[in-house]
């Protein structure tokens, strides 16, 4: 490692006040404390020592937590894949077409994105931070397996320059900045990123006939405004590729059609034990966000208006994208709630939206990408309201 | 009525270098400082002695043109040998060759039943002649109380719970008397009631068991439940306009000595702690003592930091540097100035962290003692993560809120969110778990001077 050192320091001179690169600093202390955690040490006054964590961290454990959904995500793009064209394929095969698909737009996803975000460092000199090692990822498990890279990189721009940069870096956004990722490309360019047709790679081959692409909301609205029972229609859905593709225990554990890391409610509730055995999420934002997607469900229940109304509410739980929103999507510190109790609230809503707009909302099949960025710019709305109430207590406390 | 109040947030720093409950055998401190750096609020100090001249303990030194009746005075007698100034003439410190037997200035003896007909009036004419005023430190700010105040009440935390502090019990041990002295000196000061707070967990140290003219509440939690603000926060709150005092427990025994001897008797035991000590223990000194007698010659190996103070609120001292006039132990810990392949991510049960957060393995032991240097883990970075100070800070506060009405320099959003019942010592412990190593202490204390000066 010595070596390693060595070569930083004799670089060093070159970043320093004066040195032919000195105005790409910010890039040589980024790459050395990414290598090294820095020297630095406490001040003269205050705290003489620290806690061993940092921003590097606590990043690296949401990355970490990510993992199970992007390896469940690789093998059911190939999964998919295979079933989609009727080919029999051992788990390699699975695997191989599922990398083929997905590390591009992975590459894609964090070198532009790091790009964008070196770029806006040297040009505004504040320090690289590592949200976007978070973000990056956030960004390719939130796209279906058939979106072109082009596409991909330009989102990315987009949500790092307007989603964060512009508000001044890492901390200071107040859109989730994959979500707003995902919600440029949704506007911009539906055609590959809604209906049926996207979420399942297919590469140079065709697909069996008869085949539909589509996912299990998209039959689940189908079903509502057809008047047939919404988990007869999941049932029957595309049989002539295997029975019980949309059955409850396949949409748990993800083996569906859908964006790359979002098919699976099982990987994104193992992301969720460490997000919340490391403390690094908070559990109330994920609790209530589930509690709130069922009891809005269990609402609708009452209402049943149509057969989509009607549908059990936990049917919510393991469809599209819900639980990896919610995990990962709505628990973004800063985007987030701040308060203790603004993030229940915070939480509930993302729940209860998601379903609204699941169910009612005829253009927009899957619910919780708007109902996370809604909620995020309501979420400063909520902090105000509990903070005003602490500081009512605060005053009438005075009177006492 | 007493109240006894169970917090539950918090950490407990534990630190390997915890004192040894003895006097260890110290050189005595040849000289002696007193430090204007110490008092928070001080703005104009003068100094009313010059290089050369002898003083005698309790021979004003200095005061500050702002709050010019407090005196402060020499912890001992002897020589100036040095009034040490900084940029722009700042004084920094005022030195003391001491004399090998110490030589007092004489006040008025009372014997402890005759304190009971003292007046007001008298007992601040004493105490701010005498020395002993600057350990009445006055809520808001955190400052050398104003003699002209009358506060609505006076707060004692009987208990430190900062990471290897001392023990009262032994540091205040045969200091009964002087404890009440000073306590029915201080009851002449407030028109409220004065509130000693204890430990619940522990036995009651002997100084504090049979006090009178108090009232005990009990307090059980982690660090910071000793801390004075705290405890004023769920007994008595400030709000806008209330003034509270609040003094050490060694502050009080000071000030009734001061009644009781007629003399200014700046002993005092501390503890020589930390990691990096060979000898950790207790030593009885005056205040203001210089530390080159404890650290030279004790250390386990040479790159290493000095602290006046604990390790959250301590500040770093030269070797032979003096101790605070607050200070109740000097703690001596490792610096961290190198640089960790992957440290930011290496799996580590060495490394003390309140977190959680994948490779920090100190939860799973708890009652473990840490060797932790001074390296911050990390750079500053804005506030990203939410609800940890929230997690530390036993109180009805939202301090991210008030951090960043102070960053922005809002002040109907400071008074708002509390920032009167804060000093820096209150939120040490959110400087410590912050994941994006801001100065939170630094910052309070601008956030207080901007509502002090402006």
């Amino acid at each position: 490692m010595k070596a390693l050192q060595n070569l930083f320091d004799n670089l060093k001179p070159n970043f320093e006040k004066g040195g032919k690169w000195e105005k790409f600093h910010t890039l040589y202390e980024g790459h050395r404390t990414i290598a090294f955690a820095p020297d630095l040490i406490t001040g003269s006054k205050g705290t003489q020592i620290k806690d061993a964590v940092d921003l590097k961290r606590v990043m690296i454990t949401v990355v970490i937590a990510m993992i199970p959904a992007l390896l469940f995500g690789i093998f059911n793009v190939g999964h998919q894949h295979f079933l989609a064209t009727g080919m029999e394929a051992t788990f390699f095969d699975k695997v191989l077409i599922g990398l083929i698909s997905v590390l591009p737009i992975l590459i894609v996803s964090y070198a532009i994105g790091l790009g964008t975000e070196f770029t806006f460092c040297v040009i505004r000199n504040h320090p690289i931070s590592e949200g976007f090692l978070v973000t990056g990822m956030l960004i390719a498990l939130v796209m279906p397996p058939n979106v072109p890279l082009w596409q991909v990189a330009l989102a990315t721009i987009f949500a790092v320059v307007i989603g964060k940069e512009v508000f001044g870096g890492t901390g200071m956004n107040i859109l989730n900045v994959a979500m707003t990722a995902r919600a440029f490309l949704y506007f911009a360019y539906p055609a590959q990123i809604s209906g049926d047709q996207v979420w399942t790679y297919l590469g140079d081959k065709t697909p069996v006939d008869g085949f539909s692409g589509a996912t299990a909301l998209a039959v689940a609205y189908t079903a509502g405004v057809e008047g047939e029972p919404v988990t007869k229609a999941l049932a029957e859905h595309n049989t002539l590729i295997g029975d019980g593709l949309f059955s409850f225990s396949n949409l748990f554990i993800g083996l569906i059609p859908g964006s790359i890391g979002e098919t699976s409610t099982l990987m994104a509730l193992i992301g969720a034990v460490i997000l919340i055995g490391t403390g690094v999420a908070s559990w109330k934002i994920i609790v209530s966000g589930f509690a709130g997607a069922y009891a809005m469900g269990l609402i609708l229940n009452l209402f049943a208006a149509n057969e989509y109304m009607a549908m059990a509410p936990q049917y919510h739980w393991v469809m599209g994208g819900l639980a990896f929103g919610i995990v990962f999507m709505a628990t973004d510190p800063v985007s987030a709630a701040q308060t203790e109790a603004g993030k229940w609230i915070y939480g509930l809503l993302i729940g209860v939206l998601t379903v609204i707009i699941r169910v009612t909302n005829p253009a927009y099949p899957e619910g919780i990408m708007l109902a996370v960025l809604f909620m995020n710019v309501f979420a400063p709305l909520i902090d105000y309201y509990v903070v005003k109430a602490n500081k009512k207590r605060r005053l009438q406390r005075a009177t006492v | 009525m007493s109240k006894t109040v169970k917090l539950k947030k918090g950490f407990d720093i534990k630190l390997v270098g915890k004192a040894e409950k003895q006097l260890a055998d110290f050189q005595s401190a040849k000289t002696f400082a007193i430090k204007p750096t110490d008092f928070p609020g001080m703005q104009r100090p003068k100094v009313t002695v010059n290089e050369g001249d002898t003083v005698k303990a309790g021979t004003p030194l200095m005061f500050d043109k702002a709050l010019d009746k407090v005196q402060y005075v020499a912890p001992v007698s002897g020589e100036i040998v040095e009034i040490k100034r900084g940029d722009k003439r700042k004084l920094l410190e005022i030195k003391i060759l001491a004399d090998s037997k110490i030589s007092y200035e004489t006040f008025d003896k009372f014997a402890g039943s005759s304190l009971q007909s003292l007046s007001r009036a008298d007992a601040i004419a004493q105490m701010t002649k005498g020395g002993v005023w600057p350990h009445i430190i006055q809520r808001p700010f955190g400052i050398v109380a104003n003699p002209d105040d009358t506060p609505k009440a006076i707060f004692i935390s009987a208990f430190d719970t900062n990471p290897l502090a001392p023990d009262y019990e032994f540091t205040l041990q045969g200091e009964e008397n002087s404890f009440q002295a000073g306590i029915d000196v201080l009851a002449k000061l407030t028109s409220g009631k004065i509130h000693l707070n204890i430990n619940a967990d522990v036995q009651t140290p002997a100084v504090f068991a049979k006090v009178n003219g108090v009232e005990v509440n009990k307090f059980s939690g982690p660090h910071p439940a000793g801390n004075v603000g705290i405890q004023i926060h769920h007994i008595d709150p400030i709000n806008k306009g209330d003034i509270i005092w609040t003094v050490s427990p060694f502050g009080v025994c000071h000030i009734g000595k001061l009644f009781l001897e007629g003399k200014y008797d700046a002993t005092k035991i501390i503890a020589v702690t930390g990691s990096e000590a060979s000898k950790t223990g207790y030593v009885k000194t005056y205040l203001g003592a210089c530390v080159d007698t404890l650290v030279d010659g004790n250390l386990k190996q040479n790159h290493v930091r000095v602290i006046s103070g604990n390790v959250l609120t301590g500040e770093r001292i030269n070797r032979n540097g003096y101790l605070g006039f607050y200070a109740n132990q000097i703690t001596i810990i490792p610096e961290g100035d190198y640089e960790e392949f992957l440290g930011w991510v290496k799996p580590s049960t060495t490394k003390l962290s309140f977190h959680k957060a994948i490779g920090l393995l100190s939860f799973l032991n708890k009652g473990k003692e840490y060797v932790v240097d001074t390296n911050t883990h990390g750079e500053e970075r804005p506030f990203v993560v939410t609800g940890v100070f929230e997690k530390v800070l036993p109180m009805d506060i939202l301090p991210t809120y008030l951090f960043k009405a102070i960053i922005s320099e809002d002040f109907d959003e400071m008074e708002e969110l509390g920032i009167y019942e804060l000093v820096e010592e209150d939120v040490a412990i959110c400087e410590f778990v912050d994941p994006s190593k801001n100065e939170l202490q630094g910052i309070l204390r601008n956030g207080i001077e901007l509502l002090m000066y402006s």
